[in-house]
C-alpha cells in the first residue's frame, strides 16, 4: 500500500502532535547548547501548519508537503524554520502531482530533503546537527529498498536508523549553529535538531505501520 | 541613488540600534532597512521581515545586508532567493561582524561607492584593531 495524501495529512498532524507533546524535551535539550528555543519554535511551526492543512489536504502530496515547508519558513523563527522549510519544499518537489508514494519515491523524497538541509546549513555529516539523523535514516531506506522490505518495513528502518544516528550525536564537538559556540561544552548533548528529525520519520513510520 | 543596507538581527532592538548608529555616518544619504526580531516578535528572524526589507531599500545600486549571527543567514539567504525573482537588482550577504560592518557599508555607500566597493570595504572590518596595541 502506498502513501496517499490521506496518508501525508495524518503524518502532519501526528507530526503536530508528536512535536507538542516533545515541545519541553526538545527546549531541555536545546537550553545547554542553543537558544533553548527549538521545542517552543517547532510546536508553533506545526501548529500553524495544522491551520493551514485543510485548504490543500484534497491535493496531491506534492502540494501539501509544500504548504508545510512554506508555513514552516514564515513562523518558526530559529534555524529550524529555513531548515525544515527547505526540507518540505524540497520533499514537495520530489512528489509534485504525486496521489501515491511507494518505496522508491519514499526514498527521493528524503534524499531531497536531505540534499536541501544539506545545502541551505552548509552542513555535513558529524557536525552534531539534523544531517546526522537523517542521513543514516536515508541509507537504511535505500538498503530497505533493495531488499524489497515493503514500505512499512522501509520507514520503521528509516526511523530506527534516524534514533541511532540522533543518539550519535551525543559525544560529537558542534561546527554548526548556536552550539559552535560552546566549542567542547557541546560534547556530550544530544542534538534538539537531530531529536526533532527522528520524532517526524518515527511520526511517518507509525503512520503508516 | 546609493547602495541600499539592510540589517538583519535576532533581536529587533539590536537591528534597530545598529541601523540608528550606521545611519548617523550616512548623514541621511543612504537608505538603511532594519529586519529585526520573529515574525510574531520576540528573538529570532524572519523571512518575511527580511524580504520587506530587502523590498524597502531596492533600488538599481543594489543591496548590502548585514547580520547577527547563525539562522539570520539561512534566512537572509532565502529572503534574497524569493526577492531575486522579481528585482533586477544585486544583493550581497556581508560576512562583516554587524556593529563595524554596517558602519563602515554607510560610510561607503554615501560617498557614492558601489555594491562591489562597499561590500568589500565592510568585509574588512574583520581585520580593524578595535583596541591599537602598541607594540
Amino acid at each position: 500500500m502506498p502513501i496517499t495524501p490521506e496518508d501525508t495529512v495524518r503524518w502532519i498532524r501526528r507530526i503536530a502532535v508528536v512535536l507538542h507533546e516533545n515541545r519541553e524535551y526538545l527546549t531541555q535539550l536545546d537550553s545547554p547548547i542553543g537558544d533553548g528555543d527549538h521545542g517552543i519554535n517547532m510546536d508553533r511551526g506545526f501548529k500553524a501548519v495544522i491551520d493551514k492543512l485543510p485548504t490543500v489536504a484534497n491535493m496531491d502530496i506534492g502540494s501539501i508537503l509544500k504548504t508545510v515547508g512554506t508555513t514552516l519558513v514564515s513562523t518558526v523563527g530559529g534555524a529550524s524554520g529555513p531548515l525544515y522549510g527547505t526540507a518540505f519544499l524540497r520533499a514537495s518537489m520530489a512528489t509534485s502531482g504525486k496521489h501515491e508514494l511507494y518505496e522508491a519515491d519514499v526514498v527521493h523524497m528524503l534524499e531531497a530533503a536531505l540534499e536541501g538541509v544539506k545545502a541551505r546549513g552548509k552542513a555535513q555529516p558529524g557536525e552534531k546537527t539534523m544531517v546526522d539523523a537523517l542521513t543514516p535514516a536515508l541509507a537504511a531506506m535505500k538498503e530497505a529498498e533493495q531488499q524489497n522490505a515493503g514500505l512499512a518495513r522501509l520507514l520503521r528502518r528509516g526511523s530506527d536508523a534516524a534514533e541511532a544516528g540522533m543518539k550519535a550525536t551525543i559525544p560529537l564537538l558542534a561546527t554548526k549553529g548556536r552550539a559552535s559556540y560552546l566549542g567542547e561544552r557541546s560534547v556530550g548533548h544530544q542534538d534538539p535538531g537531530a531529536t526533532s528529525s527522528w520524532l517526524m520519520l518515527k511520526a511517518l513510520a507509525d503512520t503508516c505501520a | 541613488m546609493t547602495v541600499g543596507l539592510v540589517i538583519v538581527s535576532h533581536s529587533a532592538r539590536l537591528a534597530e540600534g545598529v541601523a540608528e548608529l550606521a545611519g548617523q555616518m550616512a548623514h541621511g544619504k543612504v537608505a538603511i532597512a532594519v529586519a529585526g526580531g520573529a515574525s510574531e516578535g520576540g528573538l529570532g528572524t524572519s523571512v518575511e521581515k527580511i524580504l520587506a526589507a530587502l523590498r524597502q531599500v531596492d533600488g538599481p545600486e543594489g543591496i548590502l545586508v548585514l547580520l547577527d549571527l547563525g539562522s539570520a543567514v539561512m534566512a537572509t539567504e532565502m529572503a534574497v532567493e524569493v526577492f531575486v525573482q522579481a528585482s533586477p537588482h544585486a544583493v550581497l550577504i556581508s560576512p562583516a561582524p554587524l556593529v563595524e560592518g554596517a558602519v563602515i557599508a554607510a560610510v561607503e555607500a554615501s560617498v557614492g561607492n558601489s555594491l562591489p566597493e562597499v561590500a568589500e570595504a565592510a568585509a574588512s572590518a574583520y581585520t580593524l584593531p578595535k583596541i591599537n596595541s602598541r607594540s
